[in-house]
């Protein structure tokens, strides 16, 4: 089994091409997107957690992997000048992966415009270099899945995630490496992931990583981790939701636990399954499977969940058969089917694998022509995890 | 014949894929869409709830997805709704607020 893709300077393969212009610190924002609308290929990113280098370490190290990802072939950074999170501490991670960045600084330049100028005329380039690129074929263990859930119903734990569980068994199983995240999903799922971890030291980050996450959310107000709508949904129990949610990675072993951290942003040092430390926000959450190398993403949902990303691409599973007639528009993997008896978990989670094949080759997801895409990172606050007694560094 | 769904073969319940009325007889298939049972429910159940397998004793824990994901805290029959009113949680007790609410509806 095979899927077509981009070989990149360090043996990566790339599912797309992506040239990401990154403000490293946002004034340069509009300067990013100014220069990246100029060319297809080019998306524009940028971080909110200041231009200040002691504070964003964790911040510089998802965005590095982000740029580090094999989807992006090429890189632009952009900094104003003044700041001290200079474009070098992206750009000395970003060079373990030998693809081109170039690096502009807004001063040096002489001001915005000149700026946009020189960027243009450096996207364009980059943009008539991937044009000649071509997809060769690659084994699945050059392929890695990040997944996530959100706008999850009922139907989340009986259909979708539980299908997507079988694709992933299907791509562990042919040498492909899974990731999956969200710590605060996990809670009450602690035993039976346990049960799984490859070894001691695996188990033990892995519980410290839902325990930190738990003392995160439970800091003296009453958090509703089981609400009005799972009970009436049917959820009795908060082991019954996390195990629902926990399908969708499943029944592999563990083989790692991924630190998304001050020190590092880790990534899957070979295939099978893993779990990454990080928060279960939906945007923020996908950009952190993309920074721990995640060339695609699957999203489980019983509603529709319409952001989308530009650095990967995501295809969308909904196991509710009404949300799926309501927004087949933006759905690739209607689940649905399982509920009303005309497929079984098995058979939909074939059709997961060999769509996420299929995706991976080159075919659109649904809504990824629209051309538009949401990018947010997110830093859990090291103030607050000090102040906890907790640390991201496993 | 009705549908409810068993997500493991150790599971001791199975989820409903449809409204379920008193009485009404049922398939309950497994993940490779097999049908491995059949047997009459004794309670009304609402799509995505859960029915009890097999008997569940006070105390005993209930299983799905092969996991534990509770203790019963009364005797459950075969064919029995199993939710918040005789299923407990091991790790976080449902807060009373949440409870009053779900009540309320």
């Amino acid at each position: 089994m095979k899927f077509m893709g981009f070989e990149r300077p360090d043996g990566s393969v790339g599912v797309r091409n992506i040239i990401l212009v990154v403000a490293g610190v946002d004034c340069m924002e509009g300067v990013a997107r100014r220069i990246a609308e100029k060319v297809p290929s080019a998306v524009a990113v940028t971080q909110h957690y200041s231009c200040l280098h002691v504070g964003t370490e964790q911040v510089v190290n998802i965005m590095s992997g982000v740029a580090k990802n094999p989807n992006i072939s090429a890189v632009v950074l952009l900094g104003m000048g003044c700041e001290s999170l200079k474009p070098k501490f992206y750009q000395e991670q970003i060079a373990e992966s030998g693809k081109p960045v170039k690096s502009l600084s807004c001063y040096e330049e002489g001001g915005v415009k000149k700026t946009v100028q020189k960027g243009i005329s450096i996207v364009k380039e980059m943009e008539t270099k991937i044009s000649t690129l071509k997809r060769r074929p690659f084994d699945l263990e050059k392929l890695t899945i990040g997944l996530k859930c959100g706008g999850s119903d009922t139907t989340s734990g009986l259909a979708a995630n539980p299908a997507l569980g079988v694709a992933v068994d299907m791509l562990v199983d042919n040498g492909a490496a899974a990731i999956f995240t969200e710590p605060i999903e996990a809670i009450g799922g602690e035993e039976a992931l346990s049960k799984r971890t490859k070894t001691q030291d695996v188990k033990e980050r892995l519980l410290k990583v839902i325990s930190n996450e738990e003392k995160r959310y439970t800091t003296g107000t009453e958090v509703e981790f089981m609400c009005k709508g799972n009970i009436l949904g049917g959820l009795s129990s908060i082991e019954e939701k996390s195990l629902g949610s926990i399908h969708k990675a499943g029944s592999r072993k563990i083989s790692g636990v991924l630190e998304n951290s001050q020190r590092i942003v880790e990534t899957p040092p070979a295939g099978g399954l893993y779990f990454f430390d990080g928060t279960h926000f939906d945007v923020q959450s996908i950009i952190n499977l993309v920074a721990a190398g995640a060339q695609i993403v699957a999203y489980t949902t019983g509603w529709g969940a319409s952001f989308e990303s530009l650095v990967a691409p995501i295809i969308r599973i909904c196991g509710n058969p009404e949300s799926y007639e309501q927004m087949k528009d933006d759905i690739d993997i209607n689940a649905g089917t399982i509920i009303q008896g005309k497929e079984s978990i098995e058979e939909v989670g074939q059709r997961i694998f060999h769509e996420l094949i299929e995706v991976a080759s080159g075919k659109p997801t649904k809504l990824e022509d629209l051309g538009y895409g949401t990018f947010a990172i997110y830093r859990e606050d090291p103030a607050m995890d000090r102040f906890l007694g907790i640390s991201k560094i496993l | 014949m009705k549908r409810v769904i068993k997500m493991a073969p150790e599971d001791n319940v199975a989820t409903s894929l449809e409204r379920l009325e008193v009485g009404d007889e049922i398939e309950v298939v497994s993940e490779k869409g097999v049908v491995v049972d059949t047997f009459r429910t004794l309670q009304p159940i609402v799509f995505g709830h859960k029915i009890a397998l097999a008997t569940i004793a006070e105390g005993s824990k209930v299983i799905k997805y092969g996991e534990y994901i509770g203790e019963a805290i009364q005797l459950i029959n075969r064919g029995d709704h199993v939710h918040i009113h005789n299923l407990k949680s091991l790790r976080i007790p449902i807060p009373e607020k949440v409870l009053e609410e779900v009540r309320m509806e």
